[in-house]
Parts: C-alpha cells; structure tokens; sequence
C-alpha cells in the first residue's frame, strides 16, 4: 500500500478520536469545577466526597478504569456501550486531575482580593465569580491546555475495549500490510497534528485574557 | 449624643497571642480619629473587626446602636449571621495598604462593580457615579487602564474612589501610603485631605505619616500592646504627651 492509501485508511479511525477528545473533555471540564469547587467548600461532606473522587481516580490506571466500566460494571448490570465507557472513563479521569488545577488556581489568587470584595459589602458567591474565579481561570489554562493534550494521548487506550479510533485502525492495518513503521510514523504525526492546534489555542485564549492586565 | 461606632471592651485573640485587650472607644458621625502606635500594637486589628475582616473574641462592636458581631436573638446576644453581617457592612469601607484592586478590571470597572453588583445601580447610573468619583481623586483620563499600568500613587486612588461610591458612614484606611514610594505619598494624603473636609463621613485613619494625623484628625488614639494608652485632640496628643510610652515612640519617630 501506499503511503497515502495507509493515511486514508487510518482517517477512518479520526472521527472517534475527535469525538472521544472532545466529549470527555467536556465531561472532564465540568468535573474539574464541580469538584476542585467541592474541595473548597465549607461544607465537610462535600470537602470530603470530593476528596475521595479525586484521590481513587488519581490513584488507579486509567487503563484498568476503562477495563473496570466497560468489562466489569455489566456484572454489576449495568451495561454501557463502548464510546459512553471511554467517555465516561477519560472524562473522569480529566475532571480529577483538573480539579486540582482549579482548586490550586482559586487558592492561589490573594487573599486580598477576596477581602475587598467584602469590604464592598459582596456577597460570597458575588466574590467567587465576579472576582475570584475571573483571576482563577487565567492562571487555570496552561494546566487545562496540558491536560487536554494528555487526554488526546489518553484516547489510544480506547483502542482495547473495541472502539475503532485512530490507534485501533492502525492495530488492523498493521496486521494486514506488515508496514509497521511507515503505520506507526504516520500515527504519532496524526497525535501530533491534532494536538498542535490545542496548544496554540490555549496559548492564543490566555494572550487574549491577560494582554495589557498582568 | 449616641455615638456612631462604639467598641466596648473587644478582645481579640489568635491562639494564645492576645492583640487586643479590652478595648473601648467611641467615635462620633464625622468624626476623623487617626490611630498611631508601633507596629504590631493592634491598630490593623482594631480597624479589620470593624470591617468585619476579623471577628472578635469577646466584646461588641456597635454601628448606630446595633451590634455589628451580634445579633439579637429573644433577648440574647448571638454571633451574628451572614446576612446580618451583610446588612451592617454597607455602613463601613476600607481602603488597604497594598490596595487590592482587582487586577482583571479597568479602573473604571474596579468602581462600578459594587455599585452595580450590591447597589443594583444600572450600568448607566453606575458608570456616571464612577466617573465623578474618579474624576474626584484625579483620575478622569485614566478610565480604561487596567490597574497593572498605574503607579502606587494611582492605584491607591483609584481604590479610595471604589471604596468611597458606596457611600459608608465611615471609611477606614488602613496605612494607605505605607506602600508607596516615597514621592508618590503626597499624592494620596492630598487627596483623603480633600475628602476629610467635605463632612460627614467618619474616618479612621491608621497612619505613621504624624503631619498628616496632624492635619486631619479631631481626634488621636494612641495604641500599645493592644490597648490604648493615650488619646486626645492632636496638639494635645502632639505637644504634651501624658505617658512615658507616647512619649517614647513619638521620640523615637522624630529622631528618624
């Protein structure tokens, strides 16, 4: 096969990974937020169930997680098809991970800036996002821009509970022209492409958010 | 006459450290008190409970007669909630040392924040009072910077104008030129000199700057290892210190 055959036959396999990237890291931003938020409240149930997400999903192989969702919860009963199981085990293991750079990011704006807004009489919520969370998100990006680079990377494990992305396309196409360097090579320029827009992305939104202001 | 403000016998401690002990004082509407004394003898503490920065261990802080810590509860004194909190705050703003703007706003939305998002002022009501305001301290042409483009002097004007749209019933400045270069000083004392004269609105100033406290106070308070040890009309406070320790510390600052 030619070269561009492989590309074109690998392209099969771009629109699943796309669309796992994308929906996990959607799943994955909300996560981030919902619990680097709960770790910061007063409340300790909320501090505490946070915690624990975070901590079990950091703390396990992402690899294994997936097996867990999509080979093990169907004993459970519950039976997910294979895009929700990558969906749901990429997006949790990103919103883990990010809560931490949300948790660290709010932190990490002074102190001051919180008692001015009381000083104007703001309410809690009013201080959180008008002042606290506009100076958090600047600070969040370059973690949130690695984290969906890892993510893209992340989705070739997909390949192992049967999803047909662009690393499993490869796996095929491997085992019938036996081209596996000219496969892989083109494979890792792929990654590579999609994951170059990500970066300049992140790198245009936080030029755009801080230009003339830090 | 009923005071304003009234601190009775508030004691604020952290851990086994006691900044605060047992303090009394009264300030009357309008009144300008300027609070002197070395550093660490409980000026920033006294000003921050009553910002509501700080709570206080024991003691009662009144605002126009009403507890600002507490609240009435069948007849009891009961830590007060956030809401109470909210309704007394408004009487009362501050200006920081190291100002505090917020730093992803222009100057002229750092103002119209609060009248908008507290207040509820529209945007239009807002931005004009916002810009009298800036206008008020100096700087009318300065509406679009953000504040990382502003000297010491402008920034801490800038947040004198924010604090001052909401109209409190006292302002508190907490050394509001210690962070500043030298020559950016006169700046900022020339403009709280100019809001001092217009009336009604009480002052607390916390300053080391001893002309200005001069200048501006009816009254100076002088505090040592969390008490007050001596107040009175500054000439008095000035020219005739009463007790060795006043007269120390304003030895030691005319010495420098």
């Amino acid at each position: 096969m030619s070269t561009l055959d492989l590309i074109y036959a690998l392209l099969k396999g771009l629109e699943v990974t796309l669309v796992l990237t994308v929906l996990s890291m959607i799943l994955g931003f909300v996560l981030a937020f919902v619990a680097g938020l709960g770790r910061l409240s007063k409340y300790k149930i909320v501090r505490t169930i946070s915690a624990i997400y975070v901590e079990v999903i950091r703390g396990t192989s992402l690899l294994v997680q997936l097996f867990w969702i999509y080979f093990a919860l169907p004993i459970l009963g519950i039976r997910l098809p294979a895009m929700a199981a990558g969906i749901l085990a990429l997006g949790l293991n990103s919103g883990a991970y990010g809560s931490e750079i949300v948790r660290s990011s709010i932190l990490s704006v002074p102190e001051g800036q919180n008692e001015a807004g009381i000083a104007l009489n703001m309410t809690r919520f009013q201080r959180m996002w008008r002042i606290i969370m506009p100076q958090a998100f600047v600070m969040m990006l370059p973690g949130f821009g690695n984290l969906q680079i890892e993510l893209l990377k992340g989705t070739a494990l997909v390949s192992l509970i049967t999803l047909a992305d662009l690393t499993y396309q490869a796996n095929v196409l491997n085992a019938s022209t036996l081209e596996t360097t000219k496969i892989f090579g083109i494979l890792l320029i792929m990654y590579y492409l999609i994951a170059w827009p990500m970066t300049k992305g992140i790198r245009w939104l936080e030029n755009r958010l801080t230009v003339g202001r830090y | 006459m009923k005071p304003m403000f009234s601190y009775k016998k508030v004691s604020k401690s952290y851990d086994e450290l006691e900044v605060l002990k047992e303090v009394d004082l009264d300030i009357e509407q309008g009144e300008k008190v300027a609070l002197i004394g070395p550093s660490g003898s409980g000026k920033t503490t006294f000003a921050r409970l009553l910002m509501t920065l700080e709570e206080p261990t024991s003691g009662v802080i009144e605002v126009d007669g009403e507890p600002l810590w507490h609240e009435k509860k069948n007849g009891t004194l009961v830590k007060a909630s956030e809401k109470h909190l909210r309704s007394m705050r408004g009487n009362i703003g501050m200006v920081f040392q190291h100002f505090h703007l917020f730093k992803h706003m222009t100057v002229l939305q750092n103002v119209m924040e609060a009248p908008v998002t507290v207040l509820g002022f529209s945007k239009d009501k807002a931005m004009e009072l916002s810009k009298s305001m800036l206008d008020k301290v100096g700087l009318a042409d300065k509406l679009e910077e953000y504040p990382a483009n502003l000297s010491g002097g402008q920034k801490q004007r800038v947040a004198i104008a924010r604090a001052l749209v909401m109209k409190p019933k006292i302002m508190i400045f907490d050394e509001p030129t210690s962070a500043l270069d030298p020559e950016l000083v006169g700046e900022v004392l020339e403009v709280i000199k100019e809001i001092a004269k217009e009336g009604d609105m009480a002052m607390l100033l916390i300053t080391h700057e001893m002309d200005f406290a001069r200048d501006i106070a009816d009254r100076v308070v002088f505090f040592d290892e969390g008490k007050i040890v001596e107040q009175g009309s500054p000439e008095k406070i000035f020219n005739q210190p009463e007790t060795p320790r006043l007269q120390a510390f304003l030895d030691r600052f005319n010495s420098r």
